[in-house]
């Protein structure tokens, strides 16, 4: 990372010097870190049963029609993620198949929706602001009134998640926002709402990504307690063998549930959080049984690259210093290259 | 020094008819494309294109605007060498440059309307409370914009001219000094920024063409690029117009272009021995065939108009223009459609509705171009010359 960093300055400012015949101080922008309350999902393969109720759910919240993929026409089915379909899961498949979530002759399932990134390359490319991350829940949020359908935030995503309606003449761009529009309600994220095993965990990030390194350590074939739907603070404590605390079962404004935990048995997991480092951190995160990039899951640095676009694109127009001292020294020159009666040769 | 003090022609309008087998044939595609921007307008962009979302930009964005604006970098490359660097003997270039520049980029400023999937809201590109300062397309979009402006001011006299208001030509003169600094430094930012804009897509595009370096490749191949028009058009204007051809500037003025070129090739080769992305060029695949032949149309010229004698055979001249139009034109093709992957197995080839737009676009251009010399003072007047 130093190095690349490195580098990148050392260009910069060579650069600078043949932009401006000057040097200009280089101040590489850090890659921005995942909200403090961050909200996301845990999706955790090893307890996904494949039965896509995320799916018709996410369709019902979303009020996003149904697309068809089979000759009959008689029910849903998407193939990839589009900007009607804001989340799917897709099916890792081996030799034989015989093993759940066995690299060779097994199978797996992974979730495909927005991982709501710390440090968005969707929110760095929009240039009009219709793509914004919420300071607060750091929900990556879209708005059709300023979108101007450029669709670089679908080409910026590493993990091709914004999609555009391509076959509709006032298309809009289409992208999980954690039903933020369910919120107000007490409701939270439809996917997590109905996972009937718990793959889908909806809660704060941080409190997340704890749950999803206690599961890491377990010992896989062994019995732990599983929790279901939303994951609240107090519940996670419980989970890791801390008193609960008074009032921290329920978090202000979310609807009140009863306790669903069940007792299941602990996968065989790779040692590998998605998402706590990819991109400088992502708020949705992942375990699998298979190798992530296996999975459809690219392998990212630890940093963003909307760091890197905007550390070059702030070190040539920061507060316009250099375009304006470029702009003097042509004027200068040009003012005495180019006469009053310019164009008049005769 | 100045400008002035050579002794040059006149512009003069060429004049001859407007009609003929090349503008008719430009009207006809014209029209073809009038007729499937309509269906794009009133079905959406899938109806007309293939793209999709692993491909979301196709030609009308990455040939349209990003090889027609550095096509249209004549005007920026002339004036600098003119202006800036007060080459004043080569002023009879400036004027058919900057028409053609003032045309690729209104074109593609109009084209960008075209691939808006929500058009209706691109005035939020301008509206202080939505702009966002991070995004590099922000940048492009403002500067080209403004680009167009200076354009049309710095085009300006030839109409005025035209129409007999030399007092108001008189008074624009006064200070066009600093539209002329604005016209050359707003080219430097955004033909940049076009390469910057890929910065942002990380990983997805191949480590050929991904580089912190890509706004110096983009800044200095636009330069080039313009140069090479410069030649092509004054190839096939002297050719076209039977008028004698400027040699004289363009015999140095390719040499000018050789040291731009030069000091491509030292960033661009440096670059990737410094990134150790040049390992990944030995492998197979489509990537790399197209790496090698931008990397050989980029070289090919040092072998056609290497030596003084070359540089004073149009023909060859001509060859050398193409190929580095070819050359910067696969440079940005290759950035953003055959070195870009999102992953999820998706393919993109242009549709048949889709070339035609694009083409339509060019004879625009061409259309423009001829009735615009054929009736205004841009190209310089022949007897001059004789």
């Amino acid at each position: 990372m130093t190095t690349r960093r490195d580098f990148l300055k050392g260009a910069l400012a060579a650069g600078t010097i043949v932009g401006a015949g000057g040097t200009a101080p280089v101040q590489a922008r850090e890659t921005h870190k995942v909200p403090e309350e961050a909200l996301g999902l845990l999706y955790d393969a090893t307890l996904c049963v494949g039965c896509k109720a995320c799916v018709a759910a996410c369709k019902q919240a979303n009020d996003n029609p149904a697309e068809f993929n089979t000759v009959d026409h008689l029910w849903d089915t998407p193939l990839d993620t589009s900007g009607d379909t804001f989340n799917i899961i897709k099916m890792y498949r081996n030799g034989t198949m015989e093993t759940k979530d066995a690299e060779t002759n097994g199978y797996a399932f992974m979730k495909v929706s927005c991982l709501h990134c710390g440090d968005p390359s969707c929110v760095s490319a929009c240039p009009v602001s219709a793509m914004t991350k919420d300071p607060v829940t750091g929900i990556v949020k879209y708005n059709p009134d300023k979108c101007i359908g450029c669709r670089y935030c679908v080409l910026a995503c590493p993990f091709g998640i914004p999609k555009y309606q391509f076959n509709d003449p006032f298309g809009r761009i289409g992208k999980c926002e954690l039903c933020n529009h369910r919120h107000k309600d007490g409701h939270y994220s439809a996917c997590a709402e109905v996972c009937p095993t718990g793959a889908t965990l909806f809660g704060r990030t941080a409190d997340l990504l704890a749950e999803a390194k206690r599961r890491l350590a377990l010992k896989p074939g062994s019995v732990t307690t599983y929790p279901r739907g939303h994951l609240r603070h107090g519940q996670l404590k419980e989970l890791l063998g801390q008193p609960a605390g008074q009032g921290r079962m329920e978090r202000a404004g979310w609807k009140d549930e009863p306790n669903q935990n069940y007792e299941g048995v602990v996968g065989n997991y790779q040692q590998h959080v998605y998402g706590e480092k990819e991109y400088g951190g992502t708020q949705v995160l992942k375990l699998s049984g298979v190798p992530f990039e296996k999975v459809g899951m690219p392998k990212l640095p630890p940093y963003s690259s909307a760091a890197t676009s905007e550390t070059i694109q702030h070190t040539l127009y920061g507060g316009l210093l250099m375009p304006v001292a470029v702009l003097g020294a042509l004027t200068w020159i040009a003012k005495r290259n180019v006469k009053p009666d310019e164009g008049d040769e005769s | 020094m100045s400008a002035q003090l050579h002794h040059h022609a006149k512009p003069a309008p060429v004049g001859g008819p407007l009609v003929n087998a090349v503008t008719l044939t430009a009207g006809v595609l014209v029209l073809v494309m009038a007729v499937i921007l309509l269906v794009r307008f009133v079905f959406g962009l899938g109806s007309v294109t293939d793209m999709n979302d692993g491909y979301p930009w196709g030609i009308w964005i990455v040939i349209d605007v990003m090889v027609g604006s550095a096509f249209a970098c004549g005007g920026f490359s002339v004036a600098m060498l003119v202006y800036i660097f007060n080459k004043g003997e080569y002023h009879p270039l400036v004027r058919p440059a900057l028409l053609a520049s003032l045309f690729g980029y209104t074109l593609a400023g109009v084209g960008v309307v075209f691939d808006l999937g929500r058009y209706w809201n691109v005035w939020n590109m301008y509206w202080p409370w939505s702009v966002n300062l991070n995004s590099v397309m922000f940048e492009v979009a403002i500067c080209i914009t403004l680009y167009i402006v200076v354009m049309w001011i710095e085009f300006s006299p030839v109409v005025m001219e035209k129409f007999g208001l030399n007092s108001l030509k008189r008074k624009l003169g006064k200070y066009m000094f600093f539209i002329i600094a604005l016209g050359t430094l707003l080219p430097m930012m955004h033909q940049s920024s076009l390469g910057t804009m890929w910065v942002v897509l990380g990983e997805q595009v191949h480590p050929l063409w991904q580089t912190p370096m890509v706004p110096l490749l983009f800044l200095l191949t636009a330069i080039i690029m313009g140069y090479a028009v410069v030649l092509f058009e004054s190839c096939v204007a002297s050719s076209a117009y039977r008028r004698s051809i400027e040699m004289h500037l363009l015999t140095p003025m390719a040499k000018v272009m050789l040291g731009v070129l030069a000091a491509y090739l030292v960033v661009r080769v440096g670059d990737l021995v410094m990134r150790g992305a040049f390992g990944t060029a030995f492998s197979l695949s489509l990537e790399t065939f197209m790496f090698w032949l931008e990397m050989a149309c980029f070289v090919a010229p040092f072998f056609i108009i290497g030596t003084e004698v070359q540089r004073r055979n149009p023909a060859r001249l001509f060859i050398g223009g193409i190929l580095l139009m070819l050359a910067g034109s696969i440079l940005r093709i290759n950035g953003y459609l055959i070195g870009y992957n999102t992953g999820g197995g998706y393919q993109y080839f242009p549709s048949v509705t889709e070339i035609m737009v694009t083409v339509g676009m060019f004879a625009v251009e061409v259309l423009g171009y001829i009735i615009i010399t054929r009736r205004f003072p841009v190209l310089p007047r022949e007897s001059a010359h004789a």
